[in-house]
């Protein structure tokens, strides 16, 4: 059991990992890719959950294939060995139960903020009761700062700002989990730590289950309860670091001795995986 | 390097050309440099003009003209944009299509319009014909590419909401590739008129291209500038009114 920090409970860090049921798990996943005259083995032995409420960062150099994981957990790719549950039950393709943020902006410009927001609905109907609807709209708006912007449409938006439809669009299908394949990786620095603080007050509030993706490891560090270290070639889950930060995050937590050490440590476990790949 | 131009000055520019030849070609008839029958004089075509929309049914051909080249637009795009989807959106529909029409539209038109002749006779059916031809295999590989131009991760993203693959067809795949269909539409359109004209140079009894070609037959220079005018006025106003559809339904375009 890790130390925790100023002998306070566990829970007041968010992470209630005893209590929480696992929602999204990834069972000794393997990919292999078959050329002509070559067998590729992309990724080997792959496993990790994420539970109730977390959020999970996975981390790793490029081409480990953490992408590739969690597409697979999101039902867009396939292991060729292993299995993915959500919620026990098999993964056999995308569904609202994953909500996705991508690394490319993926607002449908034809609509507007807010219709982008509702997008999710039409495919949903039983799920989201349509009374309820605006009020979903609304909230979310709300939450992500955008309501003077309800009406624009996504060009008229900067790259933050169309992220943070993607993310309100998803969170407002109400998914049992929220997929993020490297959002931020196109913004600025700026934007990106106003980013990173905005998406872990919005998960503070809601709570939702969140894996993150990302090669940043201080947004990793920022974030997460938990961080997967992935290694290269072939991919798999060379390490499990929980964070123990203080709850509430600003942005000048960056500085303090604790999250530099943690930082530290994420960054030697990566290096050994480069320098034993390399 | 390229400086940016201010739009009324770009609109300013282009009339100027226009009345630049306008002069010249007074100068040049008023001063009796070229014979009436090489190059007429700008009065005697608006003459011919009023005397034709006036007196000689020039509408009735304009509209016979019109309703081709309607219904070969329209029977190419009923066709093309659902086999063009199909292309686009799954390689094996595309390993079927695509060849077919990488191979016709390569062959000229106007070799076509013999045959056309021996298998639809000389009736409207034949220049419908003949314009579909000339549109069809092209706009297909135009509303092809647009299809497959629809990102991944914006099909993604719906099926990460919860829409199925008939749901990312109709309301994710088709909207996006719309502005891009709608300006092969315009491309082809514009490629109609072509057609049109040489569907009508041959066995033809009424339209702009028979008229034109009636024109030649009496050495009424006049009439066939008046034609040639005619027709290229008319292309530029449908061009310019797919222009303004454009920029009132796809408003919302990057």
């Amino acid at each position: 059991m890790p130390v925790v920090a100023d002998g306070k409970k566990e829970e007041e860090y968010g992470l209630n990992a005893k209590l929480a049921s696992s929602k999204i798990e990834a069972k000794h996943v393997g990919k292999v890719y078959k050329g002509k005259r070559s067998v590729i083995t992309a990724m080997e032995d792959c496993s990790m959950e994420v539970l109730d409420n977390e959020f999970v960062c996975i981390v790793g150099p490029s081409g480990c294939g953490k992408s590739t994981l969690l597409r697979m957990l999101a039902g867009l790719d396939f292991p060729t060995s292993g299995q993915i549950t959500v919620s026990d039950r098999p993964v056999t393709g995308p569904g609202a139960d994953r909500g996705m943020v991508f690394q490319t902006y993926t607002l449908f410009p034809w609509k507007t903020v807010e219709e982008n927001i509702a997008f999710g609905f039409q495919y949903n109907k039983n799920h989201i009761p349509k009374d309820k609807q605006p009020e979903i709209v609304e909230k979310y708006l709300k939450l992500i700062g955008l309501e003077e912007f309800r009406k624009a449409y996504p060009k008229e938006l900067s790259g933050g700002m169309k992220q943070r439809v993607a993310i309100a669009r998803s969170l407002a299908n109400s998914p049992e989990v929220l997929l993020m394949d490297e959002p931020f990786g196109a913004l600025d620095s700026q934007t990106k730590a106003s980013m990173q603080l905005l998406l872990r007050s919005i998960w503070q509030k809601e709570k939702p289950t969140v894996a993150f993706v990302t090669h940043d490891i201080e947004e990793a560090v920022f974030l997460a309860t938990k961080i997967y270290v992935m290694s290269a070639r072939p991919g798999h889950i060379k390490e499990v670091v929980d964070v123990f930060l203080p709850y509430d995050r600003t942005l000048d937590l960056k500085d303090t001795q604790e999250f530099i050490q943690l930082r530290r440590y994420v960054s030697s476990l990566l290096d050994q995986t480069q320098l034993t790949d390399g | 390097m390229n400086r940016k131009l201010s739009k009324s000055r770009s609109v300013i520019n282009g009339i100027t050309v226009f009345a630049v030849i306008l002069l010249a070609w007074i100068a040049v008839t008023e001063a009796g440099l070229l014979k009436p029958i090489i190059l007429p004089k700008i009065s005697s075509i608006i003459e011919y003009w009023i005397n034709g929309f006036a007196e000689n049914n020039l509408l009735t051909d304009v509209l016979v003209s019109l309703r081709r080249i309607v219904l070969g637009f329209l029977l190419s795009a009923v066709i093309a944009i659902p086999l063009g989807i199909l292309a686009g959106t799954s390689q094996m529909c595309n390993s079927y299509i695509r060849p077919v029409c990488e191979f016709m539209r390569y062959l000229p038109v106007p070799t076509l319009v013999p045959l056309v002749m021996v298998w639809f006779g000389i009736d409207e059916l034949a220049k419908v014909m003949v314009l579909f031809l000339g549109c069809v295999f092209q706009l297909l590989l135009m509303v092809a590419d647009a299809a497959a131009s629809v990102s991944d991760d914006l099909l993604n993203a719906g099926y990460t909401l919860g829409a199925s693959k008939w749901d990312g067809l109709w309301t994710i795949l088709l909207p996006a590739a719309l502005p891009r269909i709608f300006e092969a539409l315009r491309m082809t359109m514009g490629w109609a008129w072509s057609y049109l004209t040489l569907a009508e140079l041959f066995a033809a009894s009424s339209g702009l291209g028979y008229q034109i070609l009636r024109a030649q037959r009496f050495m009424q220079t006049d009439a066939m500038f008046g034609l040639i005018l005619l027709i290229g006025l008319m292309g530029l106003i449908t061009d310019r009114l797919f222009a303004m559809v454009d920029k009132l339904v796809f408003h919302w375009k990057e």
